[in-house]
């Protein structure tokens, strides 16, 4: 599992890849904590992400919840068909803000007009 | 049906992969005595990764007796017993630890802990199992409640539900951990029908949802109908036949028909046996 991060258009983009599980999860939940601390938005690049746990996903809303406290947005990008199937287990598939691309992503944070 | 496949699937032997069809569980030959008295009698059985499978019998059929073997906590006379590829009865206690991870068990009874409130009990295996920080414990725990409908329960104590809550909160418990086996012992008996098929509803979703083979022990004929993708049907330890729903439903075995109907053998009166019973060794 690997984590990458970059910054675009003043947004945090976070990559994940690989198979997000028991052992792998703390490290993405401290790594969306961390960069949440940074104070910009943030969006999730779940692309090449091939598995996920609940532990994964709970990784997801902890930092989700931590990001609405901040007054920051928080989404998901590029969801895969697997962990779109575990979201919608628990009805998650309604809670996050899901976009098709990191790009539809970043469009819908622009402000308004700009 | 579909569902993704679980991660958890082993090394695939060559005939396996030209098959399609990976063995999550693999028994052969089992055999298996209570002192003298012979259990089970050579079963040999395939569970394929991903499909529910549901073993059915009567009182005594020793369906509860495979069901001990599969989860490794009896050991066979003879026979082995292979769940993701590894031999349960060989394996390093260690192992058979790490295994046992894989697997999650929603007891007949539930087996919650009265003690600890629902939230407590689902989070009772990653607290033993994993190294996660607590929120993150918390909220899976919240997700599997939401799951199976308890969402609002956490900070009960089982004895505030009702039956149908307990095998939900059971099932929870089970699925906290994602196991890529789900074994469930009698998950609607006791329950109303209305309740019961709701319980049969949240297996069949977990599996879509997980990919997970899930192992089902009941006597309960319209549960089995509903979820089963293949029935095994045990009867004095022998499996009688394995196939799928339509195929055991059609059988035209006897055996099996008097088991679905309901009618064991022990009911269907023979009168001269019966006779010989009470009159032997008058004096």
């Amino acid at each position: 599992m690997t984590i990458l991060a970059e910054e675009k258009q003043g947004v945090t983009i976070v990559s994940l890849s690989g198979e997000i599980d028991l052992q792998t999860s703390p490290e993405v939940r401290k790594s969306l904590l961390t960069h949440l601390e940074q104070g910009k938005d943030l969006i999730v690049d779940m692309h090449a992400v091939g598995y996920i746990d609940s532990s994964g996903v709970a990784s997801l809303v902890e930092a989700y919840q931590t990001a609405r406290q901040e007054g920051l947005r928080f989404s998901l990008a590029q969801v895969g068909q697997g962990a779109m199937r575990v979201l919608q287990l628990a009805r998650l598939d309604r809670v996050f803000t899901i976009h098709a691309t990191v790009d539809d992503g970043l469009e819908s944070l622009k402000p308004a007009g700009g | 049906m579909t569902f993704i496949a679980s991660r958890e699937q082993h090394a695939m032997p060559s005939d396996e992969a030209a098959s399609g069809r990976v063995k999550a569980i693999e028994v052969t030959d089992l055999v298996t005595h209570y002192g003298t008295r012979r259990i089970l009698d050579g079963i040999s059985l395939d569970i394929h990764e991903g499909e529910i499978m549901v073993i059915m019998g009567g009182s005594g059929s020793g369906k509860s007796t495979l069901l001990n073997h599969l989860l490794g906590l009896l050991r066979p006379t003879s026979g082995t017993v292979r769940m993701l590829g590894r031999d349960i009865n060989r394996i390093k206690p260690m192992e058979l630890h790490a295994l046992r991870r894989k697997i999650g068990v929603a007891f007949q009874g539930g087996a919650l802990f009265s003690s600890m409130t629902v939230g407590e009990n689902i989070m009772l295996p990653l607290r033993e199992h994993a190294r996660l920080d607590e929120n993150t414990m918390r909220i899976m725990a919240r997700m599997k409640l939401e799951v199976v409908g308890l969402a609002n329960f956490e900070n009960m104590k089982p004895s505030e539900l009702s039956g149908g809550m307990i095998k939900r909160a059971a099932l929870a418990r089970a699925v906290v951990m994602d196991p890529a086996i789900l074994f469930c012992d009698e998950p609607s008996a006791g329950l109303d029908p209305v309740v019961a098929s709701a319980v049969d509803d949240l297996i069949l979703r977990l599996r879509d949802a997980t990919g997970m083979t899930v192992v089902i022990v009941t006597h309960e004929l319209e549960s089995a109908f509903k979820i089963a993708d293949r029935i095994c049907v045990l009867d004095k330890g022998e499996i009688l036949t394995v196939g799928t729903v339509a195929e055991v439903r059609d059988s035209p075995n006897g055996r099996i028909q008097n088991l679905l109907n309901r009618r064991t053998e022990e009911a269907l009166i023979d009168p001269d046996e019966y006779l010989r019973r009470l009159t032997s060794d008058l004096l």
